[in-house]
This record gives C-alpha cells, sequence and structure tokens, in this order.
C-alpha cells in the first residue's frame, strides 16, 4: 500500500531538526545560514517556514500522479508504487520540463554546477522500501511530522479536524489536489499564508498533455492515408487530362491554379 | 555575401562582432556552467534560449513542411520555383535549434538519451523524437541539392524515388510537434497566464506556424532578391500573400472566440504589462498584416508582401515570447530578462543562420540560375527563373 507523510503545522515547534536529518539523509551541507534560509533550494530539499507563532513545512508532495514524471522524456522521474517519487540522476539531460511543470514548483536546479542534477525531496525511497519512516518524520520530536500508511493518515487527519472544532482549517492539503499527494498538510491558518495555492484542480495534471498525446498513434496512419490521399488525387487528374489531350504533354493541369491565374490582371 | 561593396563590409563586421561575442559566451556557458551565463534562476527555469531559439526557432522554419506539401501534394506547381530556399531555410533552422538545445540542456552530452530512455507520456518526448526523425527527413529532401552538385546520379535517383513518402513523414512530424510545442504548456494551467493558456494552445502553434511559413519564404524570397540580385519571384508571392490572409483570419477569429468562451475576454482589456504585450503581439501578427494584405495594392506589390511577411514574423516571435516567458511572470513574480550571454548566443546563432544561407546560396544550386535550364533531370525542384510572362515555362517544367 502507498505510504505518505501527515504534517500537522499546528503541533509543530519550528525546531528545523526535519531539515537537518534531511540534508544529512540527502548528503547535502547543513549549517546555521542555512538552516536561516526560508525557502527550498537545490541544498534544502525541506524547508520549515515561521510566519509569526505559525510553523510550515514545505517539500514535495509526492504526488498520486506527479507532473514531473510525467512530462520528464527519458523517464528519470519515477512513482513508485511505496509512494515516493524518484529521481535518476544518470538519466537525466537537464532539459528542466519537470521545474516548469510542477504544480508547487518544487524541484530545483544545480544552476552553479557544471554537470549539474535536479534536487527535490525524494520522500527517502529507500529508507521507505527498507521499510522504514522517512528520516524527517523519524527525527520528529513532536510528531507533528508522522508517516505511515495513506488511507490511514487521512483517517486520522479527518479524526483531528473533527475532534477539534475550530482548530484547523477544514482542509487537508494534498488529499484531492492535484489528484493527490503522498504528502498532507493540517494547518491552522490558511495555506495560502505559506504560498500553497489552493483552488488546484483535482485532476491529475497529466491528464491535460495525455488527452493531447493519446491522439498520435490515431493521427500518424490517418494523416498519412489522407495526405498519400490527396497525393494520388491531384496527380491522377494530372495523367488524365494528359490521357484526354486536355493539355499538351508537361503543362500544368492544375485547374485550380490555372483558373485562379487567368483570373488575375 | 557575394557583393564587395559597403553594405557587405558593414554587415560583415556585424557579422564577427556576433561571432566573436557568441564564442566567448559559448566559453563561459561550458566553463562555468549555466548560473553564470544566463539570468535562469528556480523560478524561471526556461530563458530565451528555449523561448526565442527553439519554439521561434522550429516556428520559422515551418516554410519546409508548408512548401513541400503545397508543392508535392496539393502539386501546386508555380511555388516550385521557391521550394529549394524554403528547404534550406527549414534544414538550417533545425540544424541551429539542436545546436541551441546543446547550450540550454544542463547535461547536454545527455541528448540520446530519449532515443532508449523512452517516457511516451512525456509531450518533450515526442517533441524530441519528431525533431529527430524531421530533421533526418528534412537532410534526405535537402541531399538532391548537394548530390546534384557534385552529379551523383545514384543517390539522387535513390532520394528521388523516395520524394513523395519523405514528404508525408514531413508533413506528418512537422503537424505533430509544432503543435506539441504549444502542448508542452498545457499542463501549467495554473501558471500561464490566461491570455495565453488555453487548451486550443496545440491548435494556435500549429496554424501560427503555418503562417510564420509562408512569412517566411515571402520574407526570404525578398530578402534573397535584394542580396544576391535575384529577380523575385513576384506571382509565387502573391500567391502565398493571399493564402496567408485565410490563415491569419482564421487564426484571428479562433484566438478571440477562445478568449470570449474561457471568459477571459476582460483581461485583455486590463491595463498591464500582460495586457500590452498581448496587443503589441496581436497587432503585429493579426491586425497589421491583415489590414496591409487584404488591400489588393498591397498584396501585389512586393514592398508591401515583404512589410506584412515582417510583420507576421515579428508577430508570432512575440507571441512565443509571451508564451513561455511574459505569461510566466506574473505567477512566478519574477520579470526576466537574458543575461547578455544568453543573447550572444542567440546573436551568434541568428548570425551563423545567415552565414550559412549566404554560402549554400553561393556554392549550391539553391535558386534558379538567370538561364532557365532544360535538364531533364532536376525532378521535384529544378532551379528555373520565374517571371510573370514564365509561368507556363515554369509548369510545363514541373512536370518532371
Amino acid at each position: 500500500m502507498s505510504k505518505a507523510l501527515l504534517y500537522d503545522s499546528t503541533v509543530c515547534i519550528g525546531c528545523k531538526q526535519c531539515e537537518q536529518a534531511c540534508a544529512s539523509q540527502n548528503k547535502l551541507p547543513y549549517d546555521d545560514t542555512i538552516a536561516a534560509e526560508e525557502k527550498q533550494s537545490a541544498h534544502k530539499m525541506t524547508v520549515v517556514l515561521t510566519r509569526g507563532e505559525k510553523f510550515m513545512r514545505r517539500l514535495c508532495m509526492n504526488c498520486t500522479d506527479p507532473s514531473c514524471a510525467s512530462v520528464c522524456p527519458v523517464g528519470a522521474i519515477q512513482k513508485t508504487a511505496l509512494g515516493p517519487v524518484t529521481y535518476d540522476a544518470s538519466k537525466c539531460m537537464g532539459c528542466r520540463y519537470c521545474m516548469v511543470a510542477c504544480p508547487f514548483s518544487v524541484p530545483k536546479y544545480e544552476w552553479g554546477k557544471l554537470v549539474p542534477k535536479v534536487q527535490k525531496c525524494t520522500m527517502c525511497p529507500d529508507r521507505v522500501a527498507a521499510g522504514k519512516q522517512t528520516a524527517c518524520a523519524e527525527i520528529c520530536p513532536t510528531g507533528a511530522t508522522k508517516f505511515g500508511e495513506r488511507d490511514a493518515l487521512i483517517a486520522e487527519a479527518e479524526k483531528r479536524i473533527r475532534e477539534n472544532p475550530g482548530k484547523y482549517v477544514e482542509h487537508i492539503y494534498g488529499l484531492e489536489e492535484v489528484g493527490g499527494t503522498s504528502v498532507l498538510l493540517l494547518s491552522s491558518v490558511p495555506f495560502e499564508t505559506f504560498g500553497y495555492q489552493t483552488g488546484l484542480s483535482k485532476d491529475p495534471m497529466p491528464m491535460l498533455t495525455y488527452r493531447v498525446l493519446s491522439h498520435i498513434p490515431d493521427f500518424i496512419p490517418l494523416g498519412g492515408m489522407v495526405l498519400g490521399g490527396v497525393w494520388w488525387i491531384t496527380h491522377r487528374r494530372e495523367e488524365v487530362a494528359l490521357a484526354e489531350g486536355r493539355v499538351a504533354p508537361g503543362k500544368s493541369t492544375d485547374s485550380k491554379t490555372a483558373n485562379k491565374n487567368g483570373r488575375k490582371p | 555575401m557575394a557583393r564587395t561593396n559597403f553594405k557587405f563590409t558593414f554587415w560583415k563586421l556585424v557579422f564577427l562582432f556576433l561571432m566573436a561575442a557568441g564564442l566567448y559566451a559559448t566559453f563561459v556557458r561550458f566553463t562555468q556552467g549555466l548560473g553564470a551565463s544566463t539570468h535562469l534562476s528556480d523560478q524561471f527555469p526556461w530563458g530565451i534560449w528555449i523561448s526565442f531559439d527553439v519554439l521561434c526557432g522550429v516556428m520559422l522554419a515551418a516554410g519546409g513542411f508548408t512548401l513541400t506539401a503545397a508543392v508535392h501534394i496539393l502539386n501546386i506547381k508555380r511555388l516550385h520555383s521557391i521550394i529549394r530556399p524554403t528547404i534550406l531555410t527549414a534544414f538550417l533552422g533545425y540544424i541551429l535549434v539542436c545546436a541551441a538545445l546543446m547550450y540550454d540542456l544542463g547535461k547536454p552530452y545527455n541528448i540520446w538519451h530519449p532515443l532508449i530512455m523512452r517516457n511516451p507520456h512525456s509531450v518533450m518526448f515526442e517533441v524530441a523524437y519528431c525533431v529527430m526523425l524531421y530533421t533526418t527527413v528534412l537532410a534526405l529532401e535537402f541531399s538532391p541539392i548537394v548530390l546534384e552538385r557534385f552529379n551523383l546520379q545514384k543517390p539522387l535517383k535513390v532520394v528521388r524515388a523516395i520524394l513523395i513518402p519523405l514528404v508525408i513523414c514531413g508533413v506528418i512530424l512537422s503537424t505533430l510537434h509544432q503543435s506539441s510545442l504549444g502542448t508542452l504548456y498545457l499542463i501549467v494551467p495554473e501558471k500561464l497566464y490566461p491570455l495565453w493558456y488555453t487548451p486550443l494552445l496545440p491548435v494556435f502553434f500549429f496554424l501560427s506556424a503555418i503562417a510564420v511559413g509562408l512569412a517566411m519564404t515571402i520574407f526570404e524570397s525578398s530578402m534573397s532578391s535584394k542580396h544576391f540580385g535575384l529577380q523575385l519571384e513576384l506571382p509565387v508571392l502573391q500567391e502565398l500573400g493571399r493564402v496567408l490572409v485565410v490563415v491569419l483570419g482564421v487564426y484571428a477569429i479562433l484566438r478571440f472566440e477562445d478568449l470570449a468562451n474561457r471568459g477571459v475576454l476582460g483581461l485583455a482589456l486590463r491595463p498591464g504589462y500582460e495586457m500590452y504585450l498581448f496587443w503589441l503581439e496581436i497587432s503585429l501578427a493579426v491586425i497589421l498584416p491583415l489590414a496591409l494584405l487584404v488591400q489588393r495594392k498591397v498584396r501585389s506589390s512586393a514592398n508591401g508582401l515583404y512589410l506584412a511577411a515582417v510583420l507576421v514574423v515579428l508577430g508570432f516571435i512575440t507571441n512565443r515570447m509571451n508564451v513561455s516567458i511574459t505569461g510566466f511572470e506574473g505567477s512566478t513574480g519574477i520579470r526576466y530578462f537574458p543575461k547578455w550571454t544568453e543573447l550572444a548566443v542567440t546573436g551568434m546563432i541568428i548570425a551563423a543562420g545567415f552565414a550559412l544561407f549566404g554560402m549554400a546560396v553561393k556554392y549550391l544550386p539553391i535558386f534558379p540560375k538567370e538561364e532557365p535550364t532544360h535538364e531533364p533531370v532536376t525532378m521535384d525542384v529544378s532551379p528555373v527563373k520565374v517571371s510573370p510572362a514564365q509561368v507556363p515555362a515554369v509548369m510545363e517544367h514541373a512536370g518532371d
């Protein structure tokens, strides 16, 4: 079954231990300067945002039907059955379509490097495959980030909202956004406060392009037949005209253009 | 490039300057990476190398499939005489698009990966395949010109035998990837400004490619007649001008109907950055050229056609820039302007295009010779001079 993370921002104390654990898990540098950076970047896959007394994590949502995986021409990004959306740098050619396509603008690029990679949280695929929690969930001292089965976490989130009227915004972010994500968020303040776009489509984004792409296999033989047919007709018309002696050999028989031409001054 | 007068010297200096700047920018790009050589960022991952060099590059090369379809499929023989320069433009265009991609890709040496790592759900994958295959088709369509030059009869015969299937492949591939460059942006409804995001993007990209293909053919024929001292094939260009009116008309109607249907027509009247660029695009691409071309006097004059063609080309360049840059600036909150190195590389690529075109014209049988040649060979694209009085002669010849 598909795993997920539930982050309850009302429980978070902003200790940023998840940031540190994430950095060490992904072999990225982490110090006070990086801790102070309030945005995701190629060296910071998750960030705890602070707005007054409120905190909110940002990380890859690991969508159920991810745009990034759908647009990657070489399949470097994959959605695994367990939940994580993984990235294989050796396949990547650096077209950065994933960065353009991501509805949450999560993938970041190593602009300064000569051999750059895309960097994003991949939900600790090795740990998850080994039956362990993600690094951020494991380190979290308050249980604000909780790892588990997606279905169970949804039930848990619904329960928390139900049992604490007025505490939460009545919305589980990630339950339906872009067809659902493997990261679920609860908040006591509107999600927009932390830059989360609400009002995203409930349908998976990849459908938007696939609806067009799926016509290609039909289009190729159809197009070939139509073009071939038109070619046959236009040339056959010429042959017939020749055989009937309507035009001298070699003269154009394109009656349409010939007429048009005749009309012209 | 053959004249040695002041004009030539001036353009030569411009050319050398662009090449020097471009080569230095190339050095910066490949020794210091994308960060140092571009104004791209995590918020703005695609810049002018995609917007202009790739999107516009492919669009400007659209004359290739438009004209080959008209001549070989629709059998409109009067267009024969301009098919060679058009194929040359298209072929050079695609080569330059591939060159530009080498700058833009983070890891350009992996450009071959789509060959073996396939993701058929990706529009980019489809574009990669189509561009690759169509460049091959163009190379083959272009090859008779080179083979003829060196009088290689055997391979020439082979290419001629497969010409029609080749043209059909070319038209299908072009239809697919010209429209797919629009499909690329279908996946970002929440990021692209509503004046440009529409489910009809693929249709608009395809229609405008046809318009630009026609306009580019008029443009390059006019330029060539000025700079290479060739006779202008005015009746042919007039014919293209008439078709251009129809294509632009259809495009304009669909475009505004789409805006109205999606209920965003109001945005076109809401003063702001996007509105100004939208109307710049629409005026250049549609309103002004249509206003010019519907007048018979303009449509039948060489200068009028040239002006309209330049407007159409500039207009749809603005359109591609709007879709890929302007339309994203609102949602990302970033004003992107290319770094000098990005402009230098683009400038070098454009300069290389002009220089290669000039060289090809000089050394290969691209344009009709001054004396009509009547060698029986050159099946598809025999170089013949065209003037109003000679149209029947062209038809006669083209019947081979």
